[in-house]
């Protein structure tokens, strides 16, 4: 699998915002199968690295290549869940139609969907077990249903992988579980990169964690071990590190101070 | 009752110019409504007075000047909201004060004519010349052909603009046709029934709806029919009781505005916690 043509290839990509380093000299590669777990602090370049996959950013140095292809004419290969904070609840739209919106392509325009397209929704739904509120209003959902929702709509457009930012944001506790379950059953055959805060809800179902703190470190393997937390002392030196921001829930005695 | 005075043309004409607003601003209303532009539609129909001005100053037909100014003020805003979303109302609020004072002061300037601002803040719908009618129904039909064309890329952006850029919707392009249509039906139904209805009828009832319509089409009929059963009761209630009837349309609106809410929260709360009496709510 690993001389496979990876999917995703970012190379020494920088990038600043409004004069500011939010990434420095990043390289990730996402290969077939993967199921990567994307931490790091707020304001540490998860979204900004999101967006420059799917080519709404570009970068000041550096390559980004999707399937081969340079990342702004490559957005159709990636499913994209973002996070659901800033849409309308009240929207007029029901879940069925929410998945539609992933078959829209721009020379298509006139009338309703097609009945095979319906269908194709209403199949992902069911995947994604939430085919009884395909005709409930997005609203009406609770937050893990609308999720499920976002992923479906996200799988009809039959990406080459799944990117999900922060997508249990709107989920309690339990329902997260669940959630990750759900994604490491989808993995089986879909690749994936999750963005999340809480790396230990998350440790367990991934199979790799990248740290995100304006560089990125790619740890191979997802547990929290002793090793991986050596590792992340060549991250940064300036930097704090990542897991130490979001390692909330490890007992302290886990992490070493820099510097000691 | 309402038939009696259908014997008149004037209220014919008064009663097809507000179901055409009605149809009109629930098609478009509904766009704004759920796009969260109320704000930028107030600043258009705003500096729509500009162009009134500029028009008698130059002496031009009203409609050019006040379609041209408008739409120029639309697209400035337009692209303001793009580009620097955080400062969108600021620069709203400074382009509806520029545009009422040009008006005003070029109006100043024009010798020898008084324009009076209570019949654009408030119409005349009791004096539509069968004209007006015509004009209303080509817009109203341009926008129909431009809402059923568009559809589901409207629906996208409104819904979730970051997931439509990445479907490949084009979205500016997209923006500045919803806003610059937006612009021409404001200024067409300003001059029929006024700025304060135009505002009224745009928002109050693709509000209303919003809760319950489960489709963009469905919001835009509902809104359409809310803004009829609306001018028709209150066209009846200015012919009956001798009222201004821009401002007896909006009072209906509003009232009807107020007790749907204060309804929907006594159901709301009465099947929250069935015991409690909803006046024991703090």
């Amino acid at each position: 699998m690993q001389d496979q043509k990876p999917i995703v290839e970012i190379k020494n990509v920088w990038f600043s915002y409004n004069g500011r380093k939010v990434l420095q000299d990043v390289s990730l590669t996402i290969r077939q199968g993967d199921f990567i777990a994307m931490i790091g602090p707020n304001g540490g370049g998860k979204t900004t690295l999101l967006k420059l996959m799917l080519g709404l950013l570009r970068p000041d140095r550096g390559s980004i290549r999707i399937m081969g292809r340079p990342a702004h004419k490559a957005s159709h290969y990636i499913g994209y869940v973002s996070q659901d904070v800033h849409l309308n609840r009240s929207f007029p739209i029901t879940a069925i139609d929410v998945v539609l919106m992933g078959k829209l392509e721009p020379k298509k325009r006139w009338g309703r969907s097609s009945a095979r397209d319906r269908r194709e929704a209403l199949e992902m739904l069911e995947r994604m077990e939430v085919a009884a509120y395909a005709s409930s209003k997005i609203g009406e959902l609770s937050g893990g249903q609308r999720q499920r929702v976002f992923i479906a709509r996200a799988l009809v457009t039959q990406p080459k992988v799944l990117l999900l930012d922060e997508p249990t944001a709107s989920i309690d506790a339990k329902g997260q579980a669940e959630f990750y379950r759900m994604l490491q059953v989808l993995n089986r055959d879909m690749t994936i990169l999750v963005v999340s805060h809480d790396l230990v809800a998350i440790s367990t179902h991934v199979k790799s964690v990248a740290c995100v703190n304006k560089r990125l470190h790619h740890h191979h393997q997802a547990e929290i071990t002793g090793e991986m937390l050596e590792e992340m002392y060549p991250c940064t030196d300036e930097d704090i590190c990542p897991v130490e921001l979001v390692a909330h829930g490890l007992p302290h005695r886990v992490l070493k101070h820099h510097g000691d | 009752m309402i038939f009696d005075a259908l014997q008149y043309e004037f209220m014919r004409n008064a009663l097809a110019a507000g179901l055409l607003a009605s149809v009109i601003c629930g098609i478009m209303g509904t766009l704004v409504v759920v796009n969260r532009i109320v704000f930028l539609s107030g600043g258009i129909a705003h500096a729509a007075y500009g162009g009134i001005g500029l028009s008698f100053f130059l002496g031009w037909p009203y409609l050019v000047g006040t379609i041209g100014f408008s739409f120029t003020a639309a697209i400035v805003m337009a692209a303001v909201s793009l580009k620097a979303k955080h400062r969108a109302d600021t620069i709203i609020g400074v382009i509806w004060a520029m545009g009422m004072a040009c008006g005003i002061i070029l109006l100043d300037l024009t010798p020898g004519y008084h324009v009076d601002l209570m019949s654009y803040l408030f119409g005349s719908i009791l004096a539509v010349p069968p004209s007006d009618l015509w004009i209303m129904l080509i817009v109203g039909v341009l926008i129909a052909g431009f809402v059923i064309c568009f559809y589901k890329d409207l629906l996208a952006i409104s819904y979730d603009e970051e997931f439509a850029r990445i479907r490949g919707v084009p979205i500016r392009a997209l923006y500045f046709a919803l806003i610059g249509l937006l612009a021409i039906t404001i200024v067409m139904v300003i001059q029929v029934v006024g700025l304060i209805l135009v505002i009224a009828l745009l928002t109050m009832p693709p509000f209303m709806v919003e809760k319950y319509a489960r489709s963009l089409l469905q919001m835009m009929i509902g809104s359409s029919l809310l803004g009829a059963v609306f001018t028709i009761c209150g066209l009846w209630l200015s012919y009956a009781f001798d009222l201004t009837s821009g401002a007896a349309i909006i009072l209906v609106a509003g009232i009807s505005f107020f007790l749907f809410f204060l309804v929907d929260h006594l159901i709301l709360s009465r099947r929250h916690n069935p015991e409690s009496s909803p006046t024991a709510s703090p």
